[in-house]
Formats: C-alpha cells, sequence, structure tokens
C-alpha cells in the first residue's frame, strides 16, 4: 500500500515538473498586465519553485503525513483547506451513487438470471450496456432539460449541507446521484446476474427446492447470501472508480466538488494541486479495495482461514 | 468448443480471400446476432465519416447568423445551433473526430500494453516484477483521472487526446495479455528458438505475438468505446478537441446547456450519437469476444 503511493507520488511529481511553461507567467498572461521580473521571481520564491526539483519533492512528501499537501499555485491557499471545502459533497455524491448503484442492480440482476432468456432478461440486458454506453454528463443535461422545461425547476446554484437542511440536500443531490449510480450500476447488474446463474444450477439449491423451500428463501436465504462476494468486490471496485464519474457530472449540475476542483486545477495548470488529487484518487483505490477485502473476510469464514 | 476454435482459427489464418471473410461474417451474424447489430452500427458510422462531403449539405464550421437556433425542419433535418451551424452535419462530421481517435487509440494502447504484456511475461523476473509495479500504480486512476492527467501535461488537440486516451489503456491490456503469454513462455517452441540463438525481440514478435492475436483483437475492440467515450468527456470538459473541430462531445459544451430550454435539440441528438456509438462497439466487442476466446469473459 505505501510503496505503491510513494511511487505514484514519484511519478506524478516528475511528470508534472517535465512539463514546459510557468505557472506563474501563465497567471499574469492571464492579467493582461506587464509584470516586472523582480514580482515574477518574489512570486516564484513563495511558491518554492526557486527550489531545486528534489527539495521541492521532499518538503511535498514530508507534508503528506501531516496532512499538509503545500499550497495551490492558483490561489495560494493551503490545498488540504481547498479539498477539505469539498470533501463533503463528493463523499455524500459518491455514496448516494454507490447507494443507488446497488438498489438497481441487484434487484434487477437477480430478477434477470431467475428469468434468464426470457425478454425481462433481455430488457434488464439492454438497459445495463446502455448504461455504460450513455455518457453520465448528457443524462445530466437531460434530467437537467425535463426538470427546466416540464417542471420549470432549475438545480439550486448554492451547495445546501446535509447538516443544515438535509431535505433540500439530498433533492439537490439525488438528480447528479442518478446520473453516476445508473452508469456504475451496469457493471454490478451483469456480476449480479451472472453469479446467481452460476450458484442456481448449485447442488444445495437443488436440495432447498427439493424439501419445499418457498423459491424467495431459496433465493433470498441461499442464492444471494452466496452471491454477495463477489458483489461486494464489484461495488468496492466501482466505489474506488467513481472519482472519474464525479470529474464530469459536478461540471454538470455546477455543484463545486473535489471533480470539478481536478478539472479546474488542470485548465489552470495548478501542479500542486493536481499532484495532490491524483495522489488522494490513488489513495482511495487503494483503501477502498483494502476495506472491501476486510468486509469479505468478515463475510466469509472461508477467507478468514485460509 | 470445436466451432468456437474454428471460428478463431478462421479468424486469424484463414480469412485471408475475400470469400472466407464473407462466411466468417455471416456465420458471426448468424450466431450472435446483437453483435452484427452492433457491426451494422459501426459500418454506418464508418460509412457516414468516409462520405461526409458528400452526406451533409452544409459547412460544419461555417457560421450562419440568419438561421440560429432553429428547430428541426427539412432544411436542417436536426435543427441548427446557436451559431446557426447545422446539427446533422456537425454530427456527421463528428463520427469522423470520434471515429479516428477511437481506433488510433486503441490501437496504439492495444498494441503497446500486448508488447509491454508480452515481453514481461516472457522476460519474467525482475523485470517482469517491476513492469507489474508500474501497471498497478497506473490501474490505481480511473480512466478519465489518468487521461487528464496526460493532457495536463502534454496539452490538447487532436493528437495529444490520442495520446491521452491511450496511456491509461495500456495498463489494463498488459495485464491481460501478460496473463495470456505466461504459459507461452514454458511452451516447447518458445525454449527451441531460444536453443538456437533467436534474439528475444524475434522471438517476442514473431513467436509469442502471433499467439496471442486472439486476446489481443479482444482488447483492442473492447477499448473502442470506450476511448469513445472519453474523447466525448474530455471534449465536454473543454480538454480534448480544439474548439474549431466538429466533435460529439464540444456539441454537449456551452451553448449546448445554455439553450437548452430553447433549443434542446442541440443537446440532445450529439448525446443520442455518442450513446449509439459506445453500445454498438460494446455488443460487438462483447460477441467479439464470446465468439473468439469464451475463457477471457468478464463479468
Amino acid at each position: 500500500m505505501i510503496p505503491t503511493l510513494f511511487g505514484v507520488a514519484v511519478l506524478i511529481f516528475l511528470l508534472l515538473r517535465v512539463l514546459p511553461g510557468d505557472i506563474v507567467e501563465l497567471k499574469y498572461a492571464g492579467t493582461g498586465s506587464y509584470a516586472p521580473k523582480e514580482a515574477l521571481a518574489r512570486e516564484r520564491a513563495q511558491l518554492g519553485l526557486d527550489q531545486p526539483i528534489w527539495k521541492q519533492f521532499i518538503t511535498w512528501i514530508v507534508g503528506i503525513p501531516r496532512l499538509d499537501f503545500g499550497q495551490s499555485m492558483w490561489t495560494g491557499q493551503p490545498i488540504t483547506h481547498e479539498i477539505g471545502i469539498r470533501l463533503e459533497l463528493s463523499i455524500e455524491l459518491a455514496l448516494m451513487a454507490t447507494f443507488i448503484a446497488v438498489l438497481i442492480s441487484v434487484p434487477l440482476g437477480i430478477i434477470a438470471a431467475v428469468r434468464q432468456d426470457t425478454w425481462v432478461d433481455y430488457v434488464v440486458r439492454v438497459f445495463s450496456i446502455a448504461g455504460l454506453a450513455v455518457p453520465s454528463f448528457w443524462l445530466g443535461i437531460i434530467i437537467i432539460l425535463t426538470f427546466v422545461i416540464y417542471f420549470r425547476w432549475l438545480p439550486p446554484l448554492i451547495f445546501t449541507s446535509f447538516w443544515v437542511d438535509p431535505k433540500q440536500n439530498l433533492l439537490q443531490l439525488i438528480w447528479p446521484a442518478l446520473a453516476v449510480g445508473y452508469r456504475y450500476s451496469a457493471v454490478a447488474t451483469r456480476m449480479t446476474r451472472s453469479t446467481i446463474l452460476e450458484i442456481l444450477r448449485e447442488d444445495y439449491i437443488r436440495t432447498a427446492r427439493a424439501k419445499g423451500l418457498w423459491e424467495r428463501a431459496v433465493l433470498v436465504r441461499h442464492a444471494l447470501k452466496n452471491a454477495l462476494l463477489p458483489i461486494i468486490t464489484v461495488i468496492g471496485l466501482e466505489f474506488a472508480f467513481l472519482v472519474g464519474g464525479l470529474v464530469v457530472t459536478e461540471q454538470v449540475f455546477n455543484l463545486n466538488g473535489i471533480g470539478k476542483l481536478f478539472v479546474e486545477a488542470i485548465s489552470q495548470r495548478d501542479y500542486t494541486m493536481v499532484q495532490s488529487l491524483v495522489l488522494l484518487t490513488s489513495f482511495v483505490f487503494i483503501f477502498v479495495n483494502f476495506i472491501t477485502d476486510l468486509v469479505n473476510a468478515w463475510l466469509d469464514p472461508r477467507i478468514r482461514y485460509q | 468448443m470445436s466451432q468456437v476454435s474454428n471460428i478463431t482459427a478462421e479468424l486469424v489464418l484463414g480469412g485471408t480471400s475475400v470469400n472466407g471473410w464473407v462466411r466468417v461474417a455471416l456465420r458471426f451474424a448468424r450466431q450472435r446476432p446483437l453483435g452484427a447489430v452492433g457491426a451494422m452500427i459501426i459500418l454506418i458510422m464508418v460509412f457516414m465519416a468516409v462520405l461526409a462531403e458528400v452526406l451533409s449539405s452544409f459547412n460544419p464550421l461555417a457560421a450562419d447568423y440568419g438561421a440560429m437556433l432553429q428547430a428541426p425542419s427539412t432544411a436542417h433535418w436536426l435543427g441548427t445551433d446557436s451559431f446557426g451551424r447545422d446539427v446533422l452535419s456537425r454530427i456527421v462530421y463528428g463520427s469522423r473526430t470520434a471515429l479516428w481517435v477511437g481506433f488510433a487509440a486503441s490501437f496504439l494502447g492495444a498494441t503497446l500494453g500486448t508488447i509491454i504484456g508480452v515481453a514481461s511475461a516472457y522476460f519474467g523476473g525482475k523485470i517482469d516484477l517491476i513492469t507489474q509495479r508500474l501497471m498497478d500504480m497506473l490501474l490505481s486512476f480511473p480512466l478519465i483521472v489518468l487521461a487528464l492527467v496526460v493532457v495536463s501535461v502534454i496539452g490538447t488537440g487532436i493528437t495529444n487526446v490520442v495520446l491521452a486516451i491511450m496511456v491509461p489503456m495500456i495498463p489494463r491490456c498488459a495485464l491481460v495479455l501478460r496473463s495470456c503469454a505466461l504459459s507461452l513462455r514454458e511452451m516447447p517452441f518458445v525454449e527451441a528458438s531460444r536453443a538456437l540463438g533467436t534474439g528475444h525481440v524475434r522471438i517476442i514478435f514473431r513467436h509469442m505475438m502471433p499467439n496471442v492475436v486472439a486476446p489481443y483483437l479482444i482488447m483492442l475492440t473492447a477499448f473502442l468505446g470506450q476511448a469513445i467515450l472519453l474523447e466525448a468527456s474530455l471534449s465536454f470538459l473543454g480538454l480534448g478537441m480544439s474548439v474549431p473541430i466538429a466533435a460529439w462531445g464540444l456539441m454537449l459544451r456551452g451553448a449546448a446547456v445554455e439553450f437548452a430550454e430553447r433549443a434542446p435539440w442541440m443537446a440532445l441528438f450529439p448525446g443520442l450519437a455518442i450513446s449509439l456509438a459506445v453500445f454498438a462497439f460494446n455488443i460487438f466487442g462483447d460477441s467479439l469476444r464470446d465468439a473468439l476466446d469464451p475463457k477471457l469473459r468478464m463479468p
């Protein structure tokens, strides 16, 4: 875990330093005013850009365990602060999207497996393949469009925290969560379907049916319980990759979250911000994988004893 | 099983004559109707891209301020945008961008990934270990995050977007191809060529690579849809194609959202084009995978 993260840190740091162009000059070019050489030099010194690269790297890497990522090259604010104010929104959105994805994928996957090769199965399969094909930003635009045209409602511009007004907050986030969640339900639906199909051919399912158990009990108590592990693994993996979905969706719904910050940082060439966010993404991925393994071990004693 | 390997053999070795190709294609269509539908949509897209000049009666880039935000009509089948440009013509020309980026990025990504994966399996030991660690690192990013990082380093524009989309494809392909090539390494023909004194490069390219053509093709087609989607996303974020080019993602950016209420066709049709294209490539890729190698089946 730590070596991979360190590798990512080195890789991203070097990658962002090889590129030509200088943020300080870019910043002044944007204002259009004349900038004296001394001002440029002062700004560089303030951002630590006059130091040799290895020194810049050490400063950055030493700060990370103390949650000090340095300061944004664009706004000059500490990066921890910039990320901190946006984290709540993105985490909430990610959790809601995952929740929606589970809500869609598990029932659909089971129905498709039980009614294999009937029209129900085909509809579910086309629905899930379409989920992978429809861009979530376009789905977002269509959702907004529907609301504007039919309900004369515009998504509010200011984010309301869940702790301030839960209803307002959920109303605001449910639609972006749906746009992301639908896309992420696709893989989970297919996984659920194929796992349940496999399990329904097992001997113990035949036994359960032979002893006259309700079909619902067979499905929920025997089939679904055994299918949980691969489903949880897929959902964990998708949650880890959710940052990718947030990048475009937050743009559409004008939500000021981590994804939007990332896109802005890239267009402004804010290297310190980009490298910190990339490291954060990588950390989330590795951490969620770790948690998924733990959950799997907790659910399945066979994994624990190995 | 024999039928499956038959198709593989025909596709890889036997399909050299035109007749052979037609036979293989017909059998594929009969056995996998869904995949055939995907292939048809792809063919139509290719047709659209190649004949863009003939098919569209409007210049996709020329503004016409007398015809701004017009609803779909007989003149403008899918309406016009906020600059008076014909939406249908822009979609037709956009298919050119999408296909070019999709094919170029998938081809480069899958090829480089295959070379890295096969070489890593062939050399084994420390080289394999280091390569695997490096690939693991790259795999810990979502596709779009890695592509965005590459864009931030090399900039936007069509060539750079191809490179940016190619990079996240490499580790995914290398991972699968490495596991396919691992068993090849122990095969007598590899040992024999090594005993004959054949160089590493020649063994990898002439003896091992031809044996992983099936997984290579599968990865290549699996990427195509994703590459098109990724290009659209990057362009939508303003970090992909530069403005004068007609691209589906660009059409959904800015004005499409601003004027969504007055001119919903501006946002509706480009998105439909993206979805349909990705859908077609995905179902075609799935069917091709099932036909070529059921063992590689991913959920």
